[in-house]
C-alpha cells in the first residue's frame, strides 16, 4: 500500500493490480464470507493454494479469498476467473481435480449454472465488489475504482455539490424507514459550524437478515469511504461504526481496513493531502436489538443503557453527546460512492418512481436459493422468490412472504405480483425493514409465525415504554392460547386492540412495528386463526360470519 | 425537566379548543398545567428528566397523525393540542391495565394504599376492571436495607428512583437490569440493599415512588405517606444558575 494524495496515484495503484492480474490465467476465488467460511471454505481455500503451489502454477494462477458471491446456500463457493465458472460445494478434496481442469473443461459435476436468473436477473451497485475483491486488500478495491469517488468529492466538489447529488439520486435509508438520504444529510449540514458525527448503523439484528454482514465482510472498505464522503458533506470530523459483537469476521476486517485506509491516508488527518480530517472509531454492540433505533444505537455509544428516546429532537438536532449527527445504515452508505462516481442522476434511473436504485435483500426460509441477491426497487416479489429464487423446494407451494423482520408484515401469496418499493410494501400492512426476506411454504401455520416473530419482539423489547413492554408480552400470550386451542372469540378480538394499543403509543419503532406480524396475518390468514378457536367458538364464529 | 433552549420566544397555542399563552423552552405538560388542565403521568416527576416511558400523557396535535407525549414535547405557535378524548382515554385505560396485569398490584394488601398514583390515575380514568390476565410474576422483596424495602412486585418501572438517584442524589445506587418484561430496579450490581456501598440513604427513592414498590420500614398497610413538602425542593435545587 502506498501513500496516496491524488488521481494518477489511486490509477497507478489500479493499473499496477491489473497488470499482476494480467500476468495470470486463471484466478481462482474461494468465498470467504461468514456463510461459505461456516461450510469449511478456509479448508478450500487452503487446499487449493496448496495445490497451486506444488504444482508451481503461482505465476500463472492467482488463489484468493473473496467476499459473498450470493448464492449462499451452495457454499463453500469456487469462482474462476476470468472465465466465470462457478464451483458449489467443493470440498478441499475437489481441489486437485480443480487446478487440474483449469486449462481444460469444468469440473461438471461440481459447476453451477451460471445462465440461471439467479445470476442474469440481478443488478449490482451495492455488492459490485463482492465475491469479486479481497476484502482484506485495499489495492484490491482500489483497482475496482475504489477511493475515485473520495478523490472526486474531495478534489472537485464542495460539501453542498456532494448532498445535491445525494438529492438527486433519490437514496432513500436502506435500514428500514426510507427516509430520504439527501434529505437528513441536508439537516445535519444545516445545523451550523459545530463538532458533528457520522454514524454508520451496523447492528443489523434481524432473525434471517445478512445485507450488512455480508457488505461489511466483503467490501468493507466501500463503507469507509461512504463514510468518508458523508462525512466531508455534513461536516463532521469524527465517524463511529456501531457494529454488534456478534459479526467477529465483520469486525475484524472492518479493523483491518480501517487500519489500511489511514495508511493510505483515506482516513484520519489530512486525507488525500487536503484539509479535511475524519477519523472512524468501531463501537461494539452487546446484544441488543433495540439498539439498531437510532437514539439507543447513540445512548448505548455514549456508554449508557441501549434504550431509546422519544424524537424530536432528532439525532440530526440533538444526537451523540448531545451534538449533530448523522445515521445511516450500512447499506445506504455502500450506495455513497457508485452514487458520486456515476452521478445522482444515473442512480434516479434504476428502481420506481418513488423507490431508487436497488436494494439487497437476503432471501431465506423455504426457497431453492437462498442466499444475498440485489435486485432493483420495483422488482415483483414473484420474480425474486420464483425466478431468482428458484421456487419452492420439494414440491410445495407458496404460503406467504415475510419481509421486513421480525416487526415487519406477511404478504399473502395471491399479492406475490405487487412490486417491492417502500410505497407497495406499507400498502400490503409489511415494511422494507433492512430486506430480510423470509420464504413460507403451505406447511407452516400462520399463526405460529406471528407467535415466533411477537416471541422474538417480547425478549428484544427493552422495556422502557409500557406499550411495547407489557403489550407484547400480553399478545404472545394470547398467540400461545390460539395455538393450544384455548382461545376464544374474546382474545382475538382483546389481540386485535392490543394490536392497535402497542402500535399507536409506543416510544420508539421496535413497539409500533411489534404488532405487524400479527395485523398482517390476521388481516391475510383469519380462517386459520379461527380454526384455533375452541370448537364452540367458532361454531359462533362461522354463525356470525367471522369476527368483525 | 429539558435542556434550556436559546431564543426563547412566547407564543399561543390551543389547547382543548381554548388559547393559551406560552413559553417556546416549555412542554405541553407544563402549559396544560398552569392553566389546569389535567393530563395523567405516571413517569414524569418534576425536576427529574423527561423520558417519555408510561405513555399516559400522550395528546393529540392537529395535522399530526401519531400521539405526542405531552411530557418531552415542546409548544409551537399555533399549535392545535387535544387532551382528552375518546380515543386517548381508551389508550390511556389500555396502559393502566397493562401496568396492574404486569405485577402484582394488590391494593387491599399494600403500604401505598391510598396514596398510590397507579390507584388514585385508575380511579380517575375509570378503569374498574382488567380484560388481560394478570402475570403473577414472583420477585423477590429485598428487605436487608435497615431503613427501606424495595418490592420488584410492585413496581411499574417509571423509573423514578433510578432517575432522583442518579441525577439529584449523584448515588445512582438503583439502576434497571434484564431488558422487556423481564426488566427490574436492583442496587448496585444487583447486590442486596443493605449491602449496597453507594446508598446515602437519603430516602429520595422513598419520596418519588408512585406505588409500594419502595418504602421505609416500619410502615404496614396504607401507612406510606410521602412528604409532599419534599417534592418542590427537587426542583429548586435543580433550577439553573443564571
Amino acid at each position: 500500500m502506498s501513500f496516496t494524495t491524488n488521481l494518477e496515484d489511486l490509477i497507478h495503484v489500479r493499473e499496477r493490480v491489473q497488470t499482476e492480474l494480467a500476468g495470470r490465467k486463471h484466478r481462482i476465488h474461494v468465498c470467504v464470507a461468514a456463510g461459505c467460511l461456516s461450510s469449511g471454505s478456509a479448508d478450500v481455500l487452503a487446499a487449493l493454494k496448496k495445490t497451486i503451489q506444488e504444482r508451481g502454477l503461482e505465476s500463472t494462477c492467482l488463489v484468493k479469498g473473496v467476499g459473498c458471491m450470493g448464492p449462499c446456500a451452495g457454499g463453500p463457493l469456487v469462482c474462476i476467473e476470468p472465465e466465470g465458472i462457478y464451483y458449489a460445494q467443493v470440498q478441499p478434496s475437489d481441489a486437485e481435480e480443480i487446478v487440474e481442469k483449469l486449462d481444460r473443461e469444468p469440473v461438471a459435476r461440481l459447476q453451477m449454472s451460471t445462465d440461471e436468473p439467479f445470476f442474469t436477473r440481478q443488478k449490482k451497485i451495492v455488492l459490485e465488489n463482492c465475491g469479486r475483491i479481497d476484502p482484506e486488500e485495499i489495492d484490491d478495491y482500489i483497482a475496482a475504482k475504489g477511493y475515485h469517488a473520495l478523490y472526486k468529492t474531495l478534489a472537485t466538489m464542495t460539501p453542498s455539490e456532494v448532498i445535491a447529488e445525494v438529492v438527486k439520486s433519490g437514496l432513500r435509508g436502506r435500514g428500514g424507514a426510507g427516509y430520504p438520504t439527501g434529505l437528513k444529510w441536508t439537516t445535519v449540514a444545516k445545523t451550523g459550524k459545530q463538532q458533528k458525527y457520522v454514524i454508520c448503523n451496523a447492528d443489523e439484528g434481524d432473525p434471517g437478515a445478512f445485507m450488512d454482514r455480508s457488505i461489511l465482510e466483503s467490501d468493507p472498505h466501500r463503507v469507509l469511504e461512504g463514510m468518508a464522503i458523508a462525512a466531508y458533506a455534513v461536516g463532521a470530523d469524527q465517524g463511529y461504526i456501531y457494529i454488534r459483537a456478534e459479526y467477529p469476521l465483520a469486525i475484524e476486517r472492518l479493523r483491518k481496513a480501517i487500519k489500511q485506509a489511514e495508511q493510505g491516508t483515506f482516513l484520519g488527518k489530512n486525507i488525500m493531502g487536503t484539509t479535511f480530517s475524519f477519523h472512524v472509531e468501531l463501537r461494539l454492540g452487546a446484544g441488543a436489538y433495540v439498539c439498531g433505533e437510532e437514539t439507543a444505537l447513540i445512548a448505548s455509544i455514549e456508554g449508557g443503557r441501549g434504550t431509546p428516546r422519544p424524537r424530536p429532537p432528532y439525532p440530526a438536532e440533538s444526537g451523540l453527546f448531545g451534538r449533530s449527527t448523522l445515521i445511516n445504515n450500512v447499506e445506504t452508505l455502500a450506495n455513497i460512492a457508485p452514487i458520486i462516481r456515476y452521478g445522482g442522476e444515473w442512480y434516479s434511473q434504476i428502481g420506481t418512481a418513488q423507490s431508487k436504485g436497488t436494494k439487497v435483500f437476503a432471501l431465506a426460509g423455504k426457497v431453492k436459493n437462498t442466499g444475498l441477491i440485489e435486485v432493483p426497487m420495483g422488482a415483483t416479489l414473484k420474480e425474486i422468490i420464483f425466478d431468482i429464487g428458484g421456487g419452492i423446494p420439494d414440491g410445495k407451494k407458496l404460503k406467504a412472504v415475510q419481509t421486513g423482520g421480525p416487526t415487519g408484515g406477511c404478504i399473502p401469496e395471491d399479492k406475490i405480483d405487487m412490486p417491492v418499493d417502500y410505497e407497495s410494501l406499507a400498502q400490503v400492512g409489511s415494511i422494507m425493514g433492512s430486506g430480510g426476506m423470509i420464504v413460507i411454504d403451505e406447511t407452516s401455520s400462520m399463526v405460529d409465525v406471528a407467535r415466533y416473530f411477537m416471541e422474538f419482539s417480547v425478549s428484544e423489547s427493552c422495556g422502557k415504554c409500557v406499550p411495547c413492554r407489557v403489550g407484547t408480552s400480553q399478545m404472545h400470550d394470547i398467540l400461545s392460547r390460539v395455538l393450544k386451542g384455548e382461545a376464544t372469540e374474546h382474545d382475538l378480538a382483546i389481540l386485535e386492540e392490543l394490536c392497535d394499543v402497542i402500535k399507536n403509543t409506543s416510544l420508539c419503532g421496535l413497539g409500533q412495528s411489534a404488532p405487524n406480524p400479527v395485523l398482517s396475518t390476521l388481516r391475510y390468514f383469519r380462517k386459520e386463526y379461527e380454526s384455533y378457536l375452541r370448537p364452540a367458538e367458532q361454531a359462533a364464529a362461522n354463525n356470525h360470519g367471522g369476527v368483525q | 425537566m429539558i435542556r434550556a433552549q436559546q431564543n426563547v420566544q412566547v407564543i399561543t397555542l390551543i389547547i382543548d379548543g381554548a388559547p393559551v399563552g406560552a413559553r417556546t423552552d416549555e412542554t405541553i405538560l407544563d402549559v396544560a398545567k398552569q392553566n389546569n388542565i389535567f393530563i395523567p403521568t405516571l413517569c414524569h416527576l418534576e425536576g427529574l428528566s423527561v423520558i417519555g416511558a408510561c405513555r399516559l400523557c400522550l395528546v393529540e396535535v392537529k395535522g399530526l397523525n401519531r400521539l405526542l407525549p405531552a411530557c418531552v414535547t415542546r409548544v409551537q405557535e399555533g399549535m392545535e393540542v387535544t387532551t382528552i378524548s375518546e380515543r386517548l382515554t381508551r389508550y390511556r385505560r389500555w396502559i393502566l391495565e397493562l401496568l396492574f396485569s404486569e405485577r402484582n398490584h394488590v391494593c387491599a394488601v399494600c403500604v401505598a394504599n391510598g396514596f398510590c398514583e397507579l390507584q388514585s390515575l385508575a380511579e380517575k380514568l375509570g378503569m374498574d376492571h382488567v380484560r388481560i390476565p394478570y402475570r403473577h410474576p414472583k420477585f423477590a422483596v429485598d428487605a436487608t436495607h435497615d431503613r427501606f424495602v424495595s418490592d420488584n412486585n410492585r413496581c411499574i418501572l417509571c423509573g423514578r428512583c433510578v432517575r432522583v438517584c442518579g441525577e439529584v442524589e449523584g448515588a445512582h445506587t438503583l439502576d434497571f437490569m434484564g431488558r422487556g418484561i423481564l426488566s427490574r430496579v436492583v442496587s448496585d450490581l444487583d447486590q442486596p440493599w443493605g449491602e449496597s456501598v453507594t446508598c446515602t440513604r437519603c430516602s429520595k427513592c422513598v419520596q418519588v415512588c408512585p406505588t409500594g414498590a419502595i418504602m421505609e420500614k416500619g410502615r404496614t398497610f396504607a401507612e406510606k405517606f410521602e412528604r409532599r413538602g419534599f417534592l418542590p425542593y427537587l426542583t429548586t435545587m435543580r433550577e439553573e444558575q443564571s
